[in-house]
């Protein structure tokens, strides 16, 4: 199967919408992307301490179980029986010995080996499987497994870099970061989106948007355009970092800088303003840093806030956006009363992110477009070379996003930005 | 024995709820509560496993009021209209002032342009008192069966 994708530009400036609604492409990016040679975030080693526990998730289209074996060693395979195609484990998490398909009772060690086919030698003779049948040859597909930082990453691809080099400096020290101090997870929020799944890696990379769309930002001055803050990437772009100085700015600059029109603050305060309250908890003072990983996940602090948001694609109009919040282990009853007051500000109901799930479903309801030559513009911020920006007006990052699925799809233009 | 008038306006109270919330009237369904309330709504994922996060946690009124405040003026979200079916309730107990109420609720959304479906179903798991303006929530938290959340969430279920 060959794709072929006129780009207008060569640095990713115009993107045709046919792009987010082809079946084609969509059956592309799964063995491309989510099975080609990227880390894909799994879950947190935190979910599942104990020798035996298990999580079960989707890289894209594909179930993925993740075990932990009797030494600790963390494990990742295809939730797909070799038999006949059921998924082996039905739970999202667990503790067990041993992993069992229902169907025909097909069993599997915690590491994925085939360790049991009943009746494998028949009845009194009759029935069963040939002499030839080797166990040996039919373990569950595994996936190579990482850990950084308590965070568990997989990848179906023996082709990929090794972790580390993958998420690139930037990204690990916002993890080593965020992931400072053993966790405690608080548990979850799942929503489903109907719109394309790239949408969604695109709107976390447009700082432009932010302080735009999530007027509740501005309001209360949580994130401005007038901020000290702006975007970081990885050497290959694929990565992405918003960040922003809580207080680097007043009033009066965003007043300045949005017109009294756009900005309520004069009329509006909280009635109960510890939903706005900043602990500073790094070394450095940024109350807002949040981090898209390709291609599949997000790390997020916003003021105490802390979260995961994993993205797993469901067909070309929809995909499914998973929150793990979580605090650190040693956090008294105040600090995690605090966290969850901020929770208001996340999720599909958040007070600061609600507004992200429709945006996109409308970007993806309108852009259906017969005509192959229609694109979005993507230009905030300059055309041309993708850098890091030292400022919030612009979505830079969307193009940095986009050269390298370009990249990895095989579809790059002549010339093409990197 | 719940005596038949506390019994009635108690379903007078969960009827005025889906009403006010079915007519967008969130001002009217604030005066629901009680000054000192707590309303969440919580994921049955959670709930089952024993962890704290909510969809939604307002603490008291203000907080409550800040939310509204928040949705009339400083958020955009889906063109919706809902309609709450809710359970006969069920009367748990009785402790001092406060009554242990339980109910279901199906809720229904359709967008601007006819097309709907069941957004939200699970459980009220409530706390009413008697209050000099008549029974008010204390506590009110709902228990989201289908927590993944179709869309998004605004306004209160």
């Amino acid at each position: 199967m060959s794709l072929n994708v006129e780009w207008q530009r060569s640095d990713y400036s115009r993107v045709p919408y046919w792009l987010y609604h082809s079946a084609d492409v969509y059956a592309r990016e799964q063995e491309m992307i989510f099975r080609g040679p990227t880390w894909s975030y799994l879950c947190l080693e935190a979910e599942m301490p104990e020798p035996g526990d298990f999580r079960t998730t989707w890289v894209g289209d594909t179930p993925v179980l993740v075990s932990r074996d009797r030494d600790g060693t963390v494990h990742a395979m295809v939730n797909r029986c070799a038999h006949r195609g059921a998924a082996v484990c039905r739970h999202v998490r667990g503790n067990t010995k041993v992993h069992t398909c229902i169907y025909h009772r097909w069993s599997y060690d915690l590491t994925g080996n085939l360790i049991g086919v009943p009746f494998q030698r028949g009845i009194g003779g009759q029935g069963g499987m040939d002499e030839d049948f080797d166990k040996a040859e039919h373990g569950l597909r595994r996936l190579r497994v990482a850990c950084y930082k308590g965070i568990i990453f997989g990848t179906f691809s023996d082709a990929t870099e090794p972790l580390e080099d993958y998420l690139g400096p930037m990204m690990c020290a916002h993890i080593s970061r965020l992931m400072c101090k053993p966790l405690r997870v608080l548990g979850y929020q799942r929503q489903r989106i109907h719109g394309n799944w790239k949408l969604y890696l695109e709107n976390l990379r447009d700082t432009y948007h932010a302080s735009l769309l999530h007027e509740f930002l501005v309001t209360f001055g949580l994130d401005r355009a007038t901020q000290k803050g702006g975007v970081k990437m990885d050497v290959r772009h694929r990565h992405n970092l918003t960040y922003a100085h809580a207080g680097s700015d007043s009033d009066g600059d965003a007043k300045a800088a949005y017109g009294d029109h756009q900005l309520n603050s004069d009329k509006l305060t909280l009635r109960d303003p510890r939903l706005l309250e900043f602990r500073q908890e790094y070394e450095d003072d940024r109350n807002l840093a949040i981090s898209t990983m390709f291609p599949n996940a997000s790390f997020q602090q916003l003021n105490n806030s802390l979260a995961t948001r994993q993205i797993q694609s469901k067909g070309i109009d929809a995909f499914d956006l998973i929150w793990t919040y979580f605090g650190y282990a040693d956090d008294d009853e105040d600090m995690t009363d605090h966290r969850l007051r901020q929770l208001n500000l996340f999720g599909p109901g958040g007070l600061v992110s609600m507004e992200d799930a429709e945006a996109i479903e409308i970007a993806h309801r309108a852009s259906r477009s017969e005509d192959a030559s229609a694109t979005t513009v993507i230009e905030v911020g300059g055309k041309g070379e993708i850098s890091d920006r030292a400022y919030r007006v612009n979505d830079v990052p969307i193009r940095g996003f986009w050269s390298y699925y370009a990249e990895l799809m095989g579809i790059e233009p002549e010339g093409a930005v990197r | 024995m719940i005596a038949v008038e506390a019994r009635l306006a108690i379903d007078d109270l969960f009827a005025d709820y889906g009403a006010h919330l079915d007519a967008d009237r969130l001002e009217d369904w604030l005066e629901l509560f009680v000054e000192d309330c707590v309303y969440q709504i919580v994921p049955r994922e959670n709930a089952e496993l024993g962890l704290p996060v909510t969809l939604m946690l307002c603490e008291n009124k203000d907080m409550l009021r800040d939310r509204i405040v928040s949705l009339r003026q400083a958020n955009e979200y889906s063109i919706h209209t809902d309609k709450h079916l809710i359970s006969k309730v069920r009367i748990k107990g009785k402790a001092g002032d406060s009554y242990a109420v339980e109910a279901n609720y199906a809720m229904y959304q359709a967008d601007n342009e006819g097309n709907g479906s069941l957004y939200s179903f699970g459980t009220y798991v409530d706390e009413v008192v008697f209050t000099d303006d008549g029974p008010k929530f204390r506590a009110k938290t709902v228990i989201v069966d289908n927590w993944s959340i179709p869309h998004m969430l605004s306004t209160p279920i």
